[in-house]
């Protein structure tokens, strides 16, 4: 526990200091909550109301990345879940409960399966993760408009399905109640389990995993199962928020983002162990940094360049070999001689 | 031999998280001689020489080269130093061929380009001259671990260095490689070539080295002429204590009384291209030693009957009952536990725990679902620490950060954590100090005693007699005999085999 607190100091110390700026900027009311009408608002519960899709992918994601797999067909998994729920809906009572309870499972159903198809792809046929989900990145927005007939299917406003976006349970908003029941869920099922250990030692080295009688196999197709069941998930709560389900445009580039909070929240990309809090944190500094850009009063161009500095400071600062570095000054030398360089240079250019 | 120093490294201190590996060491290389470090598993020695190529920055302590001070930051900057390095772990390639893999850094090249043809020339002028033969052109995982291993020396050798260190080089080498390993050395050594040798093979010290140095728990015992500290005194200062155990060493094991029914029996059992079809019988309590040359098959062989690899011909029956889609999860779910030889590539998952890494084969059995309860597995993980001595004993440490042979015995508390039925073990006492070689030959013996079945692989001829009960000797992928007769049990007789069976082929 005491090494997990650890990976998660720095990403911590960037989400903090951000956190800190946009106070400085617009004053504590930031970060304190208010309630609208029986709801949570302000500004930061509505930065964590809108990350929740990415959260929830990025949580898939971490599971996929843990095996040595990548998935980049979420944002279009994520479009699929939003058109299938939505065009059932506006096809039928928008609002009879029955109806929106079939969508959201069937919409979860289609992911879930999309998923395993993944991850099939990759443990029984060998298929590189990065191509095998590489196709669907790029079908799967073709599926979700075929689905839609190429039209934007808008739900009534009065349906209960926004209220998967919009509404709220005992004032806290729904998303964010689902958000926290699927970290929950998948934090239980990983680390109370099995689960997560095995996940760990297929990605950490296949071969031994394999000769240790792991099914590497079902465990592979799990992790993408889950994470294109989670990206469905993200595509309704988003359709729920918009009222509407955009087969082109929805969920664009989410996968980006998602791999971005993983790798910020300390799971390294080459499998292995992984991190679903640091995760969280990883999605909380994206979108937090996303508000702070407009809030400091630069104009959104900066975007991804702001992204793009933020990652790399997250980055080095979880370098072992950096902090070394930057704290060497500040130690004692311990009785040996403060590294004297110039002599091996010299060695190293006379070859 | 002059007796100028050419490296002097002097109270070289190294911690780790919670681990101080080195304290206050030193250690002076002379000119032209050859000298060992000794001690056991985890007593510092790999942590002393990657701190001398740059591997570790030191917390303490100061390195001359050739009189003058030296702190390398890298492998690349300490080999440009003339500080030439084959380390215990075989860390090159896989994917890349083996002359690539030669001449990394150094290609031959034609203008920008490299020239390939040269490269796989001089490739294989490299090997001939420690007298392998290899396809240079073939990616270097398609060979064993000791091929691995020479190629790694093959290249060491060849940048022309001050200083040459084997890290634990011998390894999985069999007696011919090992003599020619030694001739290279010393003809290096008549050139003044200084060089550190790291074994747990004792004999092989006494044969090549000139002085040692001995470390125990991260501390500096002393250093000695080789001819002036006896085989016994070494240990002693090795261990820290009078030693009987060596004592179980020298006789050989009390033949085990084997039941009549047959645990396991291959028929024309083999895979094209890997081992020709042979017949063996295992029995319950019986230890099966597999002899053989370099590249004979034998890893093949267990990995045939470990379910590792597939079959493409014959049959296998385990208690009675065929085998069909036979593969390492099967086995593991009847009581078959294997031990690969290559414990980082196919053993151990680096990054989990040494727990982890224990539990792994048995809740893999059980499933995801069912987690091994917590109290079992950690009583069954203090269990297996103490009875392999594994050092530090702390379940929670990064596997990887282990020494070589404790991370060897991590592997082997994996298999008997679960209990097999039948055991296959592959070199597993590759890089185990005397003591933990004495003591896991002990427990081979004692777990055949409890009714398991061991089938046992080692390059060390001397250690296959001494443990088994039968012995089936391999030559060119091919099963030529079993020698079942307490007089055959020999070094010599393993030996001969080889070479009058083969010879009629
Ligand atoms: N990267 C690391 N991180 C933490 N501890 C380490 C690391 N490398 C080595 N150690 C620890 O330092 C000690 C010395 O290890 P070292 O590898 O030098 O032993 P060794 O003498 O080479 O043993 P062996 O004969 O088994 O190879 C051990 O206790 C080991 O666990
Ligand atoms: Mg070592």
């Amino acid at each position: 526990m005491n090494a997990y607190l650890k990976r998660l100091i720095w990403p911590l110390a960037v989400l903090v200091t951000l956190i800190v700026v946009n106070i400085a900027q617009t004053g504590f009311d930031f970060i304190v909550p208010s309630v609208h009408d029986g709801r949570l608002g302000g500004a930061f519960v509505n930065i964590l109301r809108n990350s929740v899709p990415l959260l929830l992918i990025a949580l898939g994601m971490t599971l996929v990345i843990a095996t040595k797999g990548i998935d980049l067909s979420v944002g279009a998994v994520y479009a699929i879940g939003a058109a299938i729920a939505c065009q059932w809906i506006i096809d039928r009572d928008q609002s009879a409960f029955g109806t929106i309870l079939t969508a959201v499972i069937l919409a979860l159903l289609v992911a879930a399966v999309i998923g395993a198809w993944n991850g099939a792809m990759v443990a029984y046929f060998g298929v590189q993760p990065i191509v095998a989900t590489l196709i669907l990145m790029i079908a799967g927005r073709g599926i979700a408009q075929l689905i839609t007939g190429g039209q934007i299917p808008s739900v009534s406003d009065s349906t209960p399905f926004v209220e998967l976006g919009r509404g709220a349970i005992a004032t806290i908003p729904v998303p964010i109640v689902i958000g926290v029941l699927v970290f929950a869920v998948l934090a239980l099922l990983t680390r109370t389990t099995a689960l997560g250990m095995l996940l760990e030692a297929v990605g950490g080295n296949p071969a031994a995993s394999r000769l240790a009688g792991i099914r590497s196999k079902g465990i592979t197709i799990l992790a993408y199962l889950v994470c294109g069941f989670c990206a469905g998930l993200a595509g309704l709560i988003g359709a729920a928020n918009l009222g509407s389900a955009d087969a082109n445009n929805g969920g664009l580039w989410i996968e980006l983002d998602a791999i971005l909070a993983v790798v910020i929240g300390g799971t390294a990309l080459i499998g292995g162990r992984f991190f679903l809090l640091g995760t969280v944190i990883g999605v909380a500094i994206i979108e937090t940094l996303n508000v702070t850009i407009i809030n400091v009063g630069l104009s959104s161009q900066w975007q991804f360049t702001a992204k793009a500095i933020v990652v790399f400071v997250v980055a080095v600062l979880q370098s072992p070999e950096f902090r070394a570095w930057l704290l060497k000054p500040f130690r004692r030398p311990d009785g040996g001689e403060p590294a004297p360089e110039p002599a091996d240079d010299k060695e190293a250019l006379a070859k | 031999m002059s007796d100028a120093p050419i490296v002097q490294m002097t109270g070289i201190t190294k911690d780790f998280t919670g681990v101080r590996a080195l304290d206050g060491v030193d250690f002076t290389l002379r000119r032209g001689e050859i000298h060992a470090v000794m001690g056991e598993n985890g007593a510092g020695k790999s942590t002393l020489i990657k701190v001398l190529t740059g591997v570790h920055d030191p917390d303490a302590g100061r390195i001359l080269l050739d009189g003058e001070p030296v702190r390398f930051h890298s492998p690349g900057q300490a080999q440009a130093g003339g500080i030439s390095t084959v380390y215990q772990e075989v860390n090159l390639t896989d994917n890349l061929s083996v002359a690539e893999n030669l001449l990394a850094g150094r290609e031959p090249r034609l203008g920008p380009f490299i020239n390939f043809r040269a490269m796989r020339r001089k490739a294989k002028a490299l090997l001939d001259e420690i007298g392998i033969d290899l396809n240079v052109a073939a990616p270097l995982s398609s060979y064993s671990i000791a091929m691995q291993q020479l190629v790694a020396i093959a290249r060491a050798i060849d940048i022309d260095a001050k200083v040459l260190i084997l890290d634990e080089p011998t390894s999985s080498l069999d007696r011919d490689e090992v003599a020619v390993l030694m001739r290279v050395m010393r003809s290096l050594a008549e050139r003044g070539t200084a060089m550190v040798f790291i074994s747990h093979f004792l004999d092989q010290v006494y044969e090549i080295c000139d002085r040692m140095t001995v470390l125990r728990n991260g501390t500096l015992i002393g250093e000695w002429a080789v001819s002036e500290l006896p085989e016994s005194e070494l240990i002693g200062h090795m261990l820290g204590r009078e030693v009987q155990t060596l004592g179980a060493l020298e006789h050989r094991a009390a033949r085990h009384r084997p039941d009549d029914d047959v645990l396991v029996s291959a028929r024309g059992l083999g895979r094209k291209g890997s081992v020709s079809p042979f017949d063996l019988d295992i029995r319950p309590g019986e230890v099966v030693g597999l002899a053989g040359l370099l590249g004979s098959g034998r890893t093949e062989t267990a990995r045939l009957i470990a379910g590792a690899d597939r079959a493409d011909s014959g049959a296998l029956e385990f208690r009675g009952e065929r085998l069909r889609g036979h593969n390492p999860r099967t086995a593991s779910a009847r009581g078959i536990g294997f031990c690969p030889e290559n414990r980082k590539t196919e053993g151990l998952v680096g990054d989990l725990t040494v727990a982890e890494n224990m539990i792994l084969a048995m809740q893999a059995a059980r499933g995801w679902a069912r987690t091994v309860p917590p109290a079992r597995r950690d009583a069954l993980v203090a269990e297996f620490i103490e009875k392999l001595d594994i050092r530090p004993a702390d379940p929670d440490l990064p596997v990887k950060n282990l020494s070589g042979g404790n991370q060897q015995k991590v592997l082997l508390a994996r298999w008997m954590l679960i209990e097999p039925r039948l055991l296959i073990l592959d070199e597993p006492t590759r890089g185990i100090d005397v003591g933990a070689k004495a003591d896991i030959q002990r427990l081979v013996n004692e777990l055949s005693e409890d009714g398991m079945a061991v089938l046992f692989i080692s390059a060390e001829l001397e250690e296959v007699t001494r443990l088994s009960d039968r012995i089936a000797v391999l030559r060119d992928r091919e099963l030529i005999d079993i020698l079942h007769q307490e007089s055959d049990m020999t070094t010599d007789r393993i030996v001969e085999t080889i070479v009058e069976k083969g010879g009629d082929k």
